[in-house]
This record gives C-alpha cells, sequence and structure tokens, in this order.
C-alpha cells in the first residue's frame, strides 16, 4: 500500500465545490480523503508540505496533438506527454491526425500500446470522423469506439461537406461520441495564412477570415440538431461563434465547445508586432500562425465571456509541435501551431490577474469541465476524473498563482519549441504534478 | 583628364540621412530618407545620361539577383543599376521546385554571403521572404517584391517619376486603379505617398480590395498601422480632380478565381479610359507598373498618349536602383569609400 499525503493546501475542486485549505491523501493510486488536518492520521506516507500552494485535480486537456506515429522529429508520445505533466496536464486527448491517421483499430491500439510503454500521463485517443482525413467517406466508428477512442474529430481540417458531416453526427449517436469540429470552411480558408483583417492586410497575406469559423459553426449546430448527435467546437476563436454556441445552448442543443490559451490572450497583431506593437516594424512570426488564427480583441473578450459563464466548457491547448525547421521558413510555407502544453496553466492566468475570471472557474475549465464536455468519466476506471471525490484518480497538480517566470522554450520537455510567447514573463505556476499517487513533475524547493 | 573631373560630381554625395541596412518596404521610410534616395536618383540619372554610363563607384562590390518569380524589367533594371555603378552583378534564378526540394531560402541566403554577396536582391512569391533572409544574413537584402506584400524600388520610383512633373507631391490626389488585394506596388506605394503628404485613393471592385483599409476598420490604436488613403469602388468619383492615375495590373487568374465576372466586364467598369481621364486634372500623369494589358485595365490610346509616362517609369528605374546600392554600399562593410567619378575611358574622350 502507497499513500501520499498532501498537507495544508489551499484545496479548489470546483466540481465538488471545495475551496478551502485542507489534506489530500492518495492511497494506491485513487483519491482516499480530502479535509483539515485527515494527512495526520496517515501513518507511513510519503508527504509534501503544500503550505501555500493550491492543489487542484490533475488538468484534463481536450486537445493536443503528439504526432506520434508519423511525424516523431516535431514530437513523440514520450517528450508530448512530458510537456503534459510539466503543464499540470494529468490526461490528455491525442489528436488522431498521425501518419497513418487513427482512424483504424490497428492504428489507436498502436497508439495505445506506445502509450502504454513510455507516456507520463494518460492518453487518450481521438479517432477520425472519415478515412484517411479526407473528408470523403465515414471512417469506422464503431470499431474506433470499440478500440477505446473518446471522441471523433478530423481536426487540422474540417469536414467540409456538409451531408457527410451530417452523416458522422448521425452515426455518431449509436456510440454516443461527441463529434469534434476543427470549423474552418475550407473553401473560405484556402490558401490563407493569418485572420483576415487590418494586419493580413498590412502584411500581404492572404486571410482566413472569422466568417470561415462562423458559417461552419452555425452549420455543424444545426446539422447536430437535426441528428440529435453532440457537436464539440474545437479551438473557438470568433465573438461570432461565441453566439452561435451560446444561443445553441439555450435552447438545448447538445453542443459544447473549448478555447485554448492563445486564443484568449493574444491577437493577430502577435503575427506582425510581437509584444511590441511598434506598428512602424512588421515581422512575419511564424510561431503565432496557428489555425484558427489568432484575432482581434473583441474576439477575445468574447471567448472570455463565454469561458466565464460557462458557455464553453473547456480550456484545451491545442497543443501543436513543430520542428524549427517546420517554422524557421517562409511564413506562408510554415506549418500552423503553438506548442502549448508548458505555458497553458501561465498564460491562462493572466486572466485571473487581470480579474477576468476566477481561480476556481479557471481550475473548473481545466479539470470538470472538459471531462463533463466529453462524459469522460464514463469508463469505470475514471469514475471521478477531474475531481478529488474518494476514489478518483489520484491525480494532482501543486500551483503557485503568484510565482513569476519567464518562458523559456529551449527548457520545454516538448520537442516543440514553437511558442510567440517565448521570453514572456506570466505569473503563476504548476509546482508539482502527482498522476495516480505518482509525482511525475516537481519543481526543485518543494519540500517532498 | 583632369578637367572632366572637375565637371563630374567633385565628392561622394551626403547621405546623412540614411540609415537603412535594408530595403524591405517603404513603411520605415521618412520623408527625408526618401527625398534623400530621390535626390541621389537626379544624381544617377545624369550617370546614365551620358555616352558611356559606367562609373566605379561600386568596384569590388557585389550584387546578386535572387529571384524565385519571373521578372523581365525588375531584374533587367537591378543588373543595369549595378553594372553602371562597376559592381559585380550575377542573376540566379531559384524556381520554386528547387525550394521546395531542399535548399532553404535561409541556406540560399547564407550561402551567397559565404560566397561573397554584399547586396542580395530578392524576389519571391511569398509575402515576407526577404524578411526571413535579412535576419539570418548580414548581407543587405533589398526587396524586389515579395508576394502581395511590398515592392519598395517600384514606390521609389513611382515617387522620383512623379516628383519631375510636380515639385512636391504634397496634397497631390493620386489614385491606383484596380486589382488592390493582390498588389505588392500598391502597398508600398501607399506607404510612400502618404510619406510624401500625398492624398492617397485606392479604387477597384470590393473582391479585389483588401479588408482593414479604411481607417475606420481598425482600432484606434492602430489608426497609425496603415497609411491613411480614402477607398472608393467608383472609379468615376476615384478619378475627379486627380493629378496622377496608377492603373495596376489585372491578372486573369482573378477571374477564375471567381473574384470577377469576366476580364470585359472588368474593362467595362474599371478600365483606365480617355473618357474617364476627362474628369482628372488637366495637367494629370498616367502610370502603371507594367507589365501592362492594353483594352484591360488600361486603355491602348491613353498608355501611350500624351499624359501617359509609363515608359519614363522604366528608365527612372534604373537610377532609383543605382542610388539604393549606392546607399546601401555605403553602409557595406567595404572600406573604401564609393565615388561617382567618371571612368578613365569617359575621361579621356
Amino acid at each position: 500500500m502507497t499513500t501520499l499525503a498532501i498537507h495544508n493546501a489551499r484545496v479548489i475542486d470546483p466540481a465538488l465545490g471545495r475551496d478551502g485549505i485542507a489534506d489530500v491523501v492518495i492511497v494506491n493510486g485513487r483519491i482516499a480523503r480530502v479535509g483539515p488536518n485527515e494527512g495526520d492520521a496517515v501513518l507511513d506516507a510519503d508527504r509534501i508540505d503544500a503550505t501555500g500552494l493550491v492543489v487542484a485535480p490533475g488538468f484534463v486537456d481536450l486537445h493536443v496533438h503528439l504526432r506520434e506515429p508519423g511525424f516523431e522529429h516535431k514530437e513523440t508520445i514520450a517528450s508530448g506527454t512530458l510537456a503534459a505533466a510539466r503543464g499540470g496536464f494529468t490526461t490528455v486527448c491525442a489528436m488522431p491526425n498521425t501518419l497513418p491517421p487513427l482512424d483504424s483499430r490497428p492504428a489507436v491500439e498502436s497508439v495505445l500500446r506506445e502509450a502504454q510503454l513510455s507516456a507520463r500521463v494518460r492518453v487518450l485517443p481521438v479517432g477520425c470522423i472519415t478515412r484517411g482525413r479526407a473528408g470523403k467517406e465515414l471512417a469506422p466508428a464503431g470499431e474506433l469506439a470499440r478500440a477505446g477512442v473518446v471522441a471523433l474529430s478530423d481536426d487540422g481540417d474540417a469536414v467540409g461537406d456538409a451531408s457527410l458531416m451530417r452523416h458522422a453526427l448521425e452515426y455518431s449517436t449509436v456510440f454516443d461520441l461527441p463529434v469534434a469540429q476543427h470549423c474552418e470552411d475550407p473553401a473560405l480558408v484556402h490558401d490563407g495564412h493569418m485572420h483576415e483583417g487590418w494586419v493580413a492586410t498590412r502584411l500581404g497575406l492572404r486571410g482566413r477570415p472569422a466568417s470561415a469559423e462562423e458559417t461552419l459553426v452555425a452549420r455543424d449546430i444545426a446539422l447536430a440538431e437535426l441528428a440529435g448527435a453532440h457537436l464539440h467546437v474545437q479551438h473557438v476563436s470568433t465573438a461570432g461563434s461565441v453566439a452561435l454556441i451560446r444561443a445553441a445552448r439555450a435552447r438545448g442543443a447538445r453542443v459544447t465547445a473549448e478555447v485554448t490559451p492563445h486564443h484568449i490572450t493574444l491577437t493577430h497583431e502577435e503575427v506582425a508586432f510581437g509584444p511590441e506593437r511598434d506598428y512602424t516594424r512588421i515581422a512575419y512570426h511564424a510561431n503565432a500562425k496557428v489555425n484558427p488564427p489568432l484575432r482581434e480583441q473583441s474576439d477575445v473578450d468574447a471567448c472570455i465571456a463565454a469561458l466565464r459563464d460557462g458557455v464553453i466548457n473547456a480550456i484545451a491547448t491545442d497543443h501543436a509541435p513543430h520542428a524549427a525547421s517546420d517554422k524557421e521558413i517562409e511564413f506562408t510555407l510554415a506549418s500552423a501551431g503553438i506548442s502549448g502544453l508548458e505555458t497553458a496553466f501561465g498564460l491562462a492566468m493572466t486572466l485571473v490577474h487581470a480579474g477576468a475570471l476566477t481561480l476556481p472557474a479557471l481550475i473548473e475549465r481545466l479539470t470538470a469541465g472538459p471531462v463533463r464536455a466529453w462524459r469522460l468519466d464514463r469508463q469505470p476506471a475514471l469514475a471521478g476524473l477531474g475531481t478529488l471525490a474518494p476514489g478518483a484518480p489520484g491525480d494532482v497538480v501543486l500551483l503557485d498563482p503568484d510565482a513569476p517566470w519567464t518562458v523559456d522554450p529551449a527548457a520545454f520537455a516538448s520537442m516543440g519549441r514553437n511558442t510567440p510567447i517565448a521570453g514572456r514573463r506570466l505569473t503563476g505556476r504548476v509546482v508539482a504534478t502527482i498522476a495516480c499517487g505518482r509525482v511525475l513533475h516537481a519543481l526543485e524547493g518543494l519540500a517532498v | 583628364m583632369t578637367a572632366a573631373r572637375i565637371e563630374a560630381p567633385a565628392a561622394a554625395p551626403e547621405v546623412a540621412t540614411w540609415q537603412h541596412r535594408h530595403v524591405l518596404d517603404l513603411d520605415d521610410f521618412t520623408r527625408a530618407e526618401i527625398e534623400t534616395v530621390l535626390d541621389l536618383a537626379d544624381r544617377m540619372r545624369e550617370v546614365l545620361d551620358r555616352r558611356i554610363a559606367r562609373v566605379p563607384a561600386l568596384r569590388g562590390y557585389t550584387v546578386m539577383n535572387l529571384f524565385y518569380e519571373a521578372s523581365t524589367r525588375t531584374r533587367a533594371s537591378f543588373e543595369l543599376a549595378g553594372k553602371v555603378l562597376g559592381a559585380d552583378v550575377i542573376s540566379l534564378s531559384a524556381t520554386q521546385a528547387s525550394v521546395q526540394k531542399g535548399e532553404s531560402l535561409i541556406d540560399t541566403a547564407r550561402t551567397l554571403r559565404a560566397i561573397g554577396a554584399d547586396v542580395i536582391v530578392m524576389r519571391h512569391a511569398a509575402s515576407g521572404a526577404p524578411y526571413l533572409a535579412a535576419r539570418h544574413t548580414d548581407a543587405a537584402i533589398v526587396n524586389a517584391g515579395d508576394g502581395a506584400h511590398a515592392h519598395p524600388t517600384q514606390a521609389l520610383l513611382d515617387l522620383y517619376t512623379m516628383r519631375r512633373h510636380f515639385d512636391s507631391l504634397e496634397g497631390k490626389r493620386v489614385v491606383l486603379v484596380g486589382d488592390i488585394a493582390h498588389s505588392r506596388v500598391a502597398r508600398s506605394d501607399l506607404w510612400g505617398l502618404a510619406a510624401m503628404g500625398a492624398e492617397v485613393v485606392v479604387c477597384g471592385p470590393p473582391t479585389l480590395l483588401p479588408r482593414g483599409l479604411r481607417a475606420a476598420d481598425r482600432p484606434p490604436h492602430a489608426a497609425a498601422a496603415l497609411p491613411a488613403v480614402e477607398v472608393e469602388t467608383d472609379i468615376d468619383h476615384a478619378i475627379a480632380g486627380a493629378h496622377v492615375v496608377i492603373a495596376l495590373r489585372l491578372q486573369s487568374e482573378r477571374q477564375q478565381g471567381g473574384l470577377l465576372p469576366s476580364l470585359h466586364e472588368y474593362a467595362a467598369l474599371y478600365q483606365v479610359t480617355a473618357a474617364r481621364l476627362a474628369r482628372a486634372h488637366p495637367d494629370h500623369l498616367l502610370m502603371h507598373p507594367g507589365p501592362k494589358n492594353e483594352g484591360i485595365e488600361i486603355a491602348g490610346d491613353v498608355a501611350t498618349g500624351a499624359h501617359s509616362i509609363i515608359e519614363e517609369q522604366v528608365t527612372n528605374g534604373v537610377a532609383v536602383r543605382m542610388a539604393l546600392l549606392y546607399l546601401l554600399a555605403g553602409q557595406g562593410t567595404r572600406p573604401a569609400p564609393p565615388t561617382l567619378a567618371r571612368t578613365d575611358a569617359e575621361a579621356a574622350r
């Protein structure tokens, strides 16, 4: 019997409405007890003094790209899940745009096998909506469900064909899997490289208009309602999308949504001007190139408001690691994506420090919010995931919300150093990450 | 020989207001800096008008033209500009295919620098490509056109050509007509014209106008992040009172791309014609960056008519590029100060 006792922390467990000083006791990889001085009664335990720190359930990320198999020069399951642990994430949902894509049972099983060997945190695979992600015919959702996928997505690309999307939604109801869509109409974003607006005009780049996202969000909500299916809108980025999702939710549609840390903190100005905002001097910052693109401040504000009131259920990183050679090239040829796992908490904390979101609300959107959105706790082994309820997986993060630090991509565990916020000072840090009762990551100085 | 030297410019021109290591766009040029280039271009025109247009100002200096896109006039213009000043000029055609096969733009730029390039003149289909090169090599980079972003040497030659006809561009109404969205010439012209105090108008169908050009389409803090322009979709309204009309090339693929119903309809709605120019200022100038499609964006008779200065633009392009190479060389690592003295051969005549 192995026991870990975390003493004297401010325990924030949004699902159970707990926010107060308590001890957390983990026995044999599961949460045993949470309460004031509960740790004192435990004999023969490993102990962590968490005085002055916040303890919360381990973070759950609905959207990461682990790149394996097929793109091991960008990331591997081992490096990506270590990055997750550093970022406080103990469960990650792996997108299927690998090579081969996860559109068959053997492909999904190979990822699960590799995860068993090398993953530091829990990996839940997502299967393709269409075969080969080609957008032509349905992938075998039943076979994928049996293999263990937790959702379906062609992420990276949208299912452009409305009829095929309708059928995917209808078919998904048999297995009750969320259909997660990367909402950008392929025809409207063709050859676009950043948000369509004045910055793209200044840079002479073709844009990806906000309406490319909103038309697909509107279409897919209508199709989901027609099919009685669960639509999950990935990485919401525009005020118009937020309004559509808000209205759909109000009338009872099964629509959930996620937003990334970068879409609630950065705008399209990042691409040309970086943090300096010197409008006399442009650059082409490929590390700020991401799909959907960084938008305008009004979009950022709308996403924050929706995150605050729960219309957006989850913060998901869309962790998209790339090699330097994918980014240090012409902007139009550079790969889109941001390596986000290790900066997610610190970046999202800027909202808390600005008073736009409470710390418990932020933690909810990183824990119980995503679990409920996809009902990840349906699997018996995952009962209680995203909470500190007795019997839940012993996944815990220790946070210092006020610790300042500087983003240094060279120190990332992820192989992807592609971040637009290199060198930026953030306030709020993951001090330690514990998964199934095992300490995966701990900053130096933590009293263990 | 002595007499000839007295006739030639006595010393290297003063270039106090010149801070640029590269010429990537005009967005970071002040009016004084633009005037420095234009004043020097006047001196270069004098050199070009000589019987043997050769001076050794850039002897020992190496200019490499790295063109990833086809070009006739810009490339020839840079080659001649370098040769007239006595530089070694090497022109390389790099096809997009060879780029995708392996050698990256950064590698290529570094290699050219290692071979000895002092200046790399670059044209590339990707907006921003010269900025990438400038970040990764210490050769001076001259942008000879990048995607739909910028074409600063074209804009400078446009300004120079206008200045030869108007004392000042202050308050002059300059109208650019056509495919503004895809035009790197238009973008650089906007910056240059705004810096010189012109009143700038862009005109075209909404499908060919980029978003965010109107100040009202930008947040207040970004008001100065693009030049102030008037945006028109009605050509007659735009041209009224214009001192300068610049017709832009229309690529036929805009029709295939669904941006236009037909070239015929475009010509009917937006072609610069004599009838439309009748509404312009009586002393207006007509310009075109070339290559032009007569009968599409510009009528044949006005293209060669009395107000057209299209051919003069081409000649001036060489002078302006000479001025830029000269200025960049002054910033270079070569110790010998360049001179504009005549060659011994010419002096001997």
